[in-house]
């Protein structure tokens, strides 16, 4: 369900109504917003899926706030951030430490990174993103996925090389600002 | 930056870290216009008819269900403040 929309262009379609457009939103953000959650600030399943549901729906319903259609990534992460720390917040009855804080600010700096890259994924098109999908963000083995595929395994590590050789092209060259070793 | 960065190890490393969310929280989460959609209905309905009102108090689950909702936590919820108010 990737079209090649634009962040931009999406969130207009989003403020018309438009159904399709808001559940494409959803599912570009889930993992970004996921992440957070989970590998940023730790939370339980209950607590994150919490979290998740809620950022959603503060984004349904205030979307029409945001100034720069462009912007809603950094603004998906800091919703996400604010409300977890509110959970973290809420459970503890306490505020949560700044060495937490500034360990969940490096993690989503390293995820900001990650949805970048997952982005360039879903650019490389098929079959490259699905493999590469399975094997890093599913943890899918070769085996399973041969049998999904109907590929021996020993073809399936092949095709996973050169397509990580083939994501890996899509970054040289380029000078938007990422910076794989985790700044900006 | 250099080139060398993006190695297959850290673009695999990063990719690594972008795990499915739940697909249960991504469905929920998709179908939220049509939930607001059927709790404006409902609350609209409620407002206008007693019986109906009463009907939907009386079983939030199946007042959600039966429009074709999942009768989730978060929308029996809502839709149990939204009647209170």
């Amino acid at each position: 369900m990737t079209s090649r929309l634009t962040d931009a262009e999406l969130v207009a379609l989003c403020r018309k109504g438009d159904e399709a457009a808001w559940a494409e939103l959803v599912e570009r953000f889930s993992r970004y917003v996921y992440a957070i959650a989970v590998q940023g600030f730790r939370l339980s399943d209950q607590d994150a899926e919490d979290v998740f549901q809620e950022v959603f729906t503060r984004t349904y319903e205030r979307l029409h706030l945001l100034r720069e259609d462009a912007a809603v990534r950094p603004w998906l992460a800091q919703l996400t951030r604010n409300l977890c720390v509110d959970k973290l917040r809420d459970r503890a009855r306490v505020e949560p430490s700044e060495d937490l804080e500034r360990g969940a600010d490096e993690t989503l700096a390293e995820l900001d990174l990650a949805l970048t890259v997952r982005e360039a994924l879903e650019a490389l098109g098929e079959p490259c993103s699905d493999l590469l999908d399975r094997f890093f963000c599913r943890d899918e083995s070769y085996r399973t996925i041969g049998e999904e595929l109907d590929l021996p395994s020993g073809t399936i590590a092949s095709r996973i090389s050169r397509c990580l050789v083939k994501l890996r092209g899509q970054f040289e060259g380029r000078n938007d600002g990422a910076d794989p070793s985790g700044g900006r | 930056m250099s080139e060398s960065a993006w190695s297959e190890e850290r673009l695999a490393a990063l990719l690594h870290m972008m795990k499915p969310a739940p697909r249960g929280w991504v469905d929920a989460a998709a179908q939220l216009p049509r939930l607001r959609a059927v709790l404006d209905d409902l609350v609209e309905r409620a407002e206008t008819d007693a019986a109906f009102r009463a009907a939907v108090i009386a079983d939030l689950e199946a007042a959600v269900a039966r429009e074709g909702l999942e009768p989730t936590d978060r929308a029996l919820r809502e839709l149990r403040t939204r009647l209170s108010k």
